[in-house]
């Protein structure tokens, strides 16, 4: 039989009336013809919702990493644990470990492509504002911290060269902390104090996004949360602290020396962004002999995240394969019943002047009706689904106008793979045996 | 075929048809050298004991099935070698079958069963409408138009069946055992209608074992054996 052929003659009348016809037969076993749908529905619907999910996390996930800036290699000192200090330092009071001013200039002396390094250290202790105080941290910083790091103002102004160079008891607090600190009053103009120093409060600035996210849910369970920084300058923090920075921590003591707590490096080009965390590494690995700091390469973590995305879609593809393999046996299982069932129809058909082809068009036409009124189903459950999570889990879901188009189009190219070879049987039926057929 | 004075165009003609089956190792031969015509406007009955060849002999004159050997032709075309699709075709516009078990579709109504062939002519949804209200209604059946053959007496299904094997006006109607699922009365009917339909001219062959059937019509053929045994029209012209 040639498929060109079928094609020129049917025409749209026909193609309307086999439309009704099929509606008809389907119609008189609702229950099987829903059940056969169902392998599709649920095929289409899982793809569409799993992808939106995917979808939505991994558009999280890389918002979070590109918040952190893509051309930027973020170093952290992190305490060595006390098995590797022990040995050296048993007798030393003071703790001394992390990144160091001789790194940063060594890095900006040797490696291509580094454009600004933003220098951070941190004090951490009480804030308090008259008696109301928070467990938090002063951060030294530079000026440029905000532009480099995408860190956006909420209210007032970041410090400025000016205040740096001056030395200027100026700070800046992070949303979380404003909201603890100052609950009912306004927090620009007004002074907080650490330890011993009184600093001017000149802008709140958004929460560092890795810990925003967490820190709605502790405040709502009535913790205080991660993120409690105040950042002034550098320079002034030097001069308020000193180099060894001492703790008080209900009864113990800790005195630490750390000259950099946190290094933020903007390199110029993306493309030069991965060797030059491999010459940072390399330098880092030089300089000390314990691993006392941390390095994050968020374009690295970009890469990865892609990747990790890349073998989702692969995954979900399967699975998507599978089902819709699923559903099409199905389906096709229950047509070759179907024929069986209509033999005589089939006879009757042919005996009134149906060719072969009437006969595949009619039973493709049904089976092609079948999957793609589950295509139908699945896509509007596989949109229903993400949507109501994002309504109640407020979980991001991104819903891809391709997604339902493609799974409608696989299921409907499903009801017609599987659909051929019934329909095809039912019209090599002999015309004579099928009317006999009882 | 040239046919010389006033004798009529044979709508149907028979020229040597056998019919053979393989069944297993052996040969069966349903039919063996049958040689027919049959003439516009004839109302006829072919019958015969069961395993005579009635039922081959149907499925060969309803263009169902091709004869193994000989020649077959209708309204002077033959039809013995055609293809699946110009046989289909054939069926479709020239035959009209009426058969014992009714054989209407169920998920259908009487108007769009009675269009079934109809629809394979590409007659057009409006005209096609038209055909069917008409043939229902000279059936009897105008009032039941929605309705599906289940909610039908046998008797009326069967006149659906006989409104749907006109559709096509159809030079010839086949009708197999068309009472024989009927009780008296409803049969009785059936044949009545035959009788008109004779009257307006359409060629009937009524395959039957029912001996009264034959009575009415106005040719009667006996098959024996897979060949013609009697035929009431040789009958009277050797008479």
């Amino acid at each position: 039989m040639n498929v060109a052929g079928i094609i020129k003659e049917f025409s749209l009348f026909r193609l309307k009336r086999s439309v009704i016809l099929g509606v008809k037969s389907l119609w008189m076993h609702k229950l099987r013809s829903l059940l056969t749908a169902m392998g599709i529905v649920f095929g289409v619907c899982s793809v569409i919702a799993m992808l939106a999910i995917g979808e939505g996390a991994s558009y999280e996930a890389q918002q979070q990493i590109k918040d952190l800036g893509s051309q930027n290699i973020i170093l952290e000192s992190v305490k060595p644990s006390s098995k590797t200090t022990a040995g050296e330092q048993e007798r030393s009071l003071i703790l001394e470990y992390g990144l160091t001013y001789n790194d940063i200039s060594q890095i900006r002396a040797t490696v291509p492509g580094v454009l600004v390094t933003i220098p951070s250290r941190e004090v951490k202790d009480f804030i308090w504002n008259e008696a109301q105080n928070v467990d938090g941290a002063a951060v030294g910083t530079v000026s440029w911290f905000p532009e480099m790091r995408n860190r956006n103002m909420v209210r007032g102004r970041f410090f400025t060269e000016l205040e740096m160079s001056m030395r200027a008891p100026v700070c800046v607090l992070s949303k979380s902390l404003a909201r603890q600190l100052f609950p009912l009053t306004e927090p620009i103009g007004d002074t907080v104090r650490i330890q011993t120093s009184y600093f001017r409060v000149v802008g709140v600035i958004d929460d560092d996004p890795a810990v925003a996210a967490s820190n709605d849910e502790k405040e709502a369970a009535g913790d205080q949360g991660d993120g409690m920084e105040m950042m002034i300058p550098i320079t002034t923090l030097e001069d308020h602290f000193g180099e060894v920075i001492f703790k008080y921590r209900s009864g113990s003591f800790e005195a630490e020396k750390v000259q950099l707590h946190d290094v933020t490096i903007r390199i110029g080009e993306p493309d030069e962004v991965m060797p030059a965390s491999l010459a940072i590494r390399h330098i880092l690995e030089r300089n000390h002999k314990q691993v006392d700091y941390r390095m994050t390469v968020p374009l690295d973590l970009l890469r990865r995240a892609e990747r990790t995305k890349q073998i989702f879609n692969i995954v979900l593809g399967s699975i998507a394969a599978i089902s819709l393999l699923v559903g099409g046996i199905g389906i096709m299982n229950i047509m070759l019943a179907t024929v069986t069932e209509r033999t005589r129809e089939i006879g009757i058909r042919r005996a009134l002047g149906a060719k072969k082809k009437d006969i595949v068009i009619q039973f493709l036409i049904e089976t092609v009706m079948l999957s793609g009124a589950g295509g139908v189903i699945g896509v509007a459950l596989g949109l229903a689904i993400p949507i109501m999570i994002t309504h109640f889990a407020e979980m991001v879901t991104i819903i891809e106008l391709w997604a339902p188009a493609l799974a409608f189009t696989i299921s409907v190219m499903t009801g017609i793979l599987f659909g051929i070879y019934p329909a095809v049987r039912a019209a090599g039926m002999n015309p004579v045996e099928a009317l006999r057929h009882e | 075929m040239a046919s010389p004075g006033n004798a009529p165009e044979p709508v149907i003609e028979l020229r040597g048809v056998e019919k053979h089956y393989q069944m297993g190792d052996t040969l069966v031969k349903a039919l063996h050298g049958v040689d027919l015509k049959i003439l516009p406007g004839d109302y006829i009955s072919i019958l015969g004991p069961s395993g005579c060849g009635k039922s081959t002999m149907l499925n060969i004159l309803g263009c169902l099935d091709q004869p193994t050997i000989g020649q077959y032709f209708l309204s002077g075309q033959d039809v013995s070698q055609l293809s699946d699709d110009d046989l289909s075709q054939v069926r479709g516009k020239r035959l009209g079958f009426i058969f014992q078990s009714y054989n209407l579709i169920q998920q259908l109504t009487v108007v769009e069963n009675i269009e079934v062939p109809l629809y394979y002519q590409g007659v057009t949804e409006k005209e096609s409408r038209e055909i069917a209200v008409a043939l229902a209604e000279k059936v009897g059946l105008g009032t039941r138009l929605d309705h599906r053959p289940t909610e039908l007496s046998g008797g009326q299904q069967q006149r659906v069946a006989i409104a749907r094997a006109l559709a096509n006006d159809p030079a010839v109607i086949l009708a197999d055992e068309a009472t024989g699922n009927l009780d008296s009365k409803s049969g009785g009917d059936i044949l009545q209608i035959f009788d008109e339909l004779n009257a307006d001219g359409k060629t009937l062959i009524l395959i039957t074992h029912d001996e009264g059937m034959a009575m009415r019509t106005s040719r009667t053929i006996r098959l024996k054996d897979g060949s013609v045994a009697y035929d009431s029209y040789t009958e009277r012209q050797l008479a």
